[in-house]
């Protein structure tokens, strides 16, 4: 009797039966209430055993037809609600929607209140990516980050009070200017904030960064490619992560980040780690920003002094002259008139690259006002993204995406 | 670099697209039968391969051309953006093509602008509502729709059925919104119209 040798090799099987398995496949709805999601996002997912073959993600949840509002109302009063969008960086939001504004208008903003929205928007950015690590890293299975990260998110969110009033609903934008020039003594606090802030990171990253578990969950999964980012539209750190090398601040100049040097982190695989450690780069640069905008902080106004039209004065003048009262008031019942035609501006927020396109007929009320959400476009690669890997790196390939839901449906 | 050269040869040839003057960023209308080519055009040989935002502008009802479909590419070796203005040819059942074949970033951009305007766009994949829920009757953004929004039933027909409840229109008096000088709210707003509560009648309970 002969013996027919035939060879096995064991380390396939694993990946034969994934690749051949016939099992039934089974449904599974995660959200739109559940902590993997980060808010209001829901998945319907096709499973076959631990591999994810279909993602379809519903959205939604959390509509509130910000746009419908904005056509309802004046520029200023629509400001409130850009706190609504990306509520992690609500500053950010703020100026972006107010540079919109005055793109159309034709405003020329005194150099002071250019350089305080800078500073408050690396503010945000810092505030937004604090969170995205900390909660990335729970993500991945580790808590202490997030304590750390939070911690410090905490110190800014006490800044931003001193600053606005409020800690999380900032609103400090106005058309033509910002709500108040920046409190005695508050830049000072800001630079004690970020000189201690890369102690704080260090820590993290002596968490995270090295950490043979988090490397294990995050390497080598939820990998996007060059070309895929670009054709799903992603932007920000998601995109850079991909090793596209496109941030608004550098390739269209806004509100004076021109002025400023900083390096723009790219990753080279684009997958869940890249895009941690190019937001870990990003707080280092947006200290380097906040740092130089303090140093250089003009003098003068913090609005634009020559737009009658669109800026209400000052109160102390408002309660003396004639001439201010009715400004103020026409400014407060009409809103801020605004030549008719369209616009464009994309401002390089913490989530991505968020857009306004500004229709006006005129008037202090915009025709149509949509809101070019960075999450909502970035969210739509999941369900290219998603088939083939397991069930559980949907949590960190959500983790990593860093998405709000507040914008994504706006 | 985006000057007039480069307008000039992108003319060139292509009768179905004229040039809009706009301060922002170079603004072209296209038909919508040239869209789907002139967009791989745009893609594949002048590198403005980065769809950022697909949306509509509803003119109203007595426009011409009602539906005017806007398109923002970014060009990241121009580093400049285009607008593409595309006019929907019917005003009661607005109708494109897609464009999700060439980026598949618009393939979301357009079931919202679906969701929200009722433009339906030919050819694409999974043409549905993604921020209403599936069987909601109405388009949001088209100017016709009140701020309030209209009465419907609850998505859910099994907690309706329960509960009786229906989406209500909200309230709109006390609100942010726009009035101009004389009294009354509902009058001044009229797309806001609430008649259930003005200032002469109380606050329904």
């Amino acid at each position: 009797m002969s013996t027919t040798v035939k060879e096995v090799q064991i380390g396939d099987v694993g990946a034969q039966a994934a690749a051949h398995a016939d099992g039934e496949r089974m449904s599974l709805n995660v959200g739109p209430s559940h902590p993997t999601t980060h808010g209001v996002l829901r998945l319907l997912m096709e499973l076959d055993g631990d591999f994810i073959t279909r993602c379809e993600p519903v959205l939604g949840y959390l509509h509130r037809g910000d746009e419908k509002i904005a056509e309802n109302m004046t520029y200023n009063q629509f400001v409130p609600y850009t706190d609504r969008l990306d509520y992690l960086a609500p500053l950010a939001n703020n100026v972006a929607y107010a540079i919109t504004v005055e793109k159309l208008a034709g405003i020329k903003l005194p150099e002071r209140c250019e350089a305080i929205r800078v500073l408050v928007c690396e503010m945000a950015r810092i505030s937004s990516h604090l969170l995205g690590m900390g909660v990335f890293g729970m993500d991945a299975g580790a808590w202490t980050p997030f304590m750390y990260t939070f911690t410090e998110r905490e110190k800014l969110y006490t800044l931003f009070e001193e600053l606005t009033g409020a800690r999380f609903t900032t609103s400090y934008t106005r058309i033509g200017g910002v709500a108040r020039d920046l409190p005695e003594g508050w830049m000072p606090k800001v630079e004690k904030f970020v000189d201690e802030l890369p102690k704080a990171i260090d820590e993290v990253e002596k968490l995270l960064t090295r950490n043979r578990i988090f490397l294990d969950r995050t390497e080598g999964i939820g990998t996007i490619s060059k070309e895929d980012a670009i054709a799903y539209g992603l932007t920000g750190p998601n995109l850079r992560a991909s090793g596209v090398d496109l941030d608004l601040r550098k390739d269209k100049p806004y509100s004076g980040y021109e002025k400023y040097e900083f390096d723009v982190p790219i990753g080279t695989k684009g997958d869940c780690y890249d895009r941690y450690l190019v937001r870990i780069e990003e707080v280092r640069q947006s200290i380097l920003i906040v740092k130089q905008v303090i140093a250089s902080m003009p003098g003068g106004l913090w609005y634009a002094d020559d737009a009658k039209k669109i800026f209400a004065p000052p109160k102390e003048k408002v309660m003396t002259s004639m001439e201010e009262l009715i400004q103020n008031f026409m400014i407060v019942t009409e809103g801020p008139q605004v030549p008719a035609g369209e616009t464009y501006f994309e401002a390089e927020n913490p989530k991505g690259a968020l857009g306004f396109y500004l229709v006006s007929r005129g008037g202090g009320v915009p025709y149509r006002l949509k809101i070019r959400a960075p999450s909502f476009c970035n969210l739509s690669i999941l369900e290219k993204l998603v088939p083939g890997h397991m069930l559980s790196d949907i949590t960190v390939i959500l983790g990593s995406l860093d998405f709000v839901m507040g914008e994504c449906d706006r | 670099m985006i000057d007039d050269d480069f307008v000039k040869a992108l003319l060139e040839g292509r009768d179905f697209i004229s040039v809009k003057h706009r301060d922002d960023c170079l603004t072209l209308d296209c038909l919508p039968d040239s869209l789907i080519g002139f967009c791989k055009h745009l893609r594949d040989d002048q590198t403005f391969d980065l769809l950022v935002d697909l949306t509509a502008v509803d003119h109203g009802e007595e426009a011409d051309s009602r539906f005017q479909v806007v398109l923002h590419l970014y060009s990241l070796i121009h580093k400049s953006y285009l607008r593409l203005h595309v006019a929907c040819p019917d005003n009661q059942s607005p109708c494109i093509p897609s464009i999700s074949s060439v980026f598949p970033a618009a393939n979301w951009h357009e079931r919202e602008t679906f969701d929200m305007f009722g433009i339906k766009f030919s050819d694409h994949p999974n043409l549905k509502r993604i921020l209403m829920w599936d069987d909601y009757p109405y388009f949001p953004l088209r100017k016709e729709f009140p701020l309030a929004g209209i009465e419907v039933p609850l998505p859910a027909a099994d907690v309706a059925e329960v509960t009786g409840a229906d989406v209500d229109p909200a309230p709109m008096m006390g609100g942010p919104f726009v009035a101009s000088g004389n009294g009354r709210m509902s009058e001044a707003e009229p797309r806001a119209k609430d008649e259930s509560w003005t200032e002469e009648s109380e606050k329904p309970l």
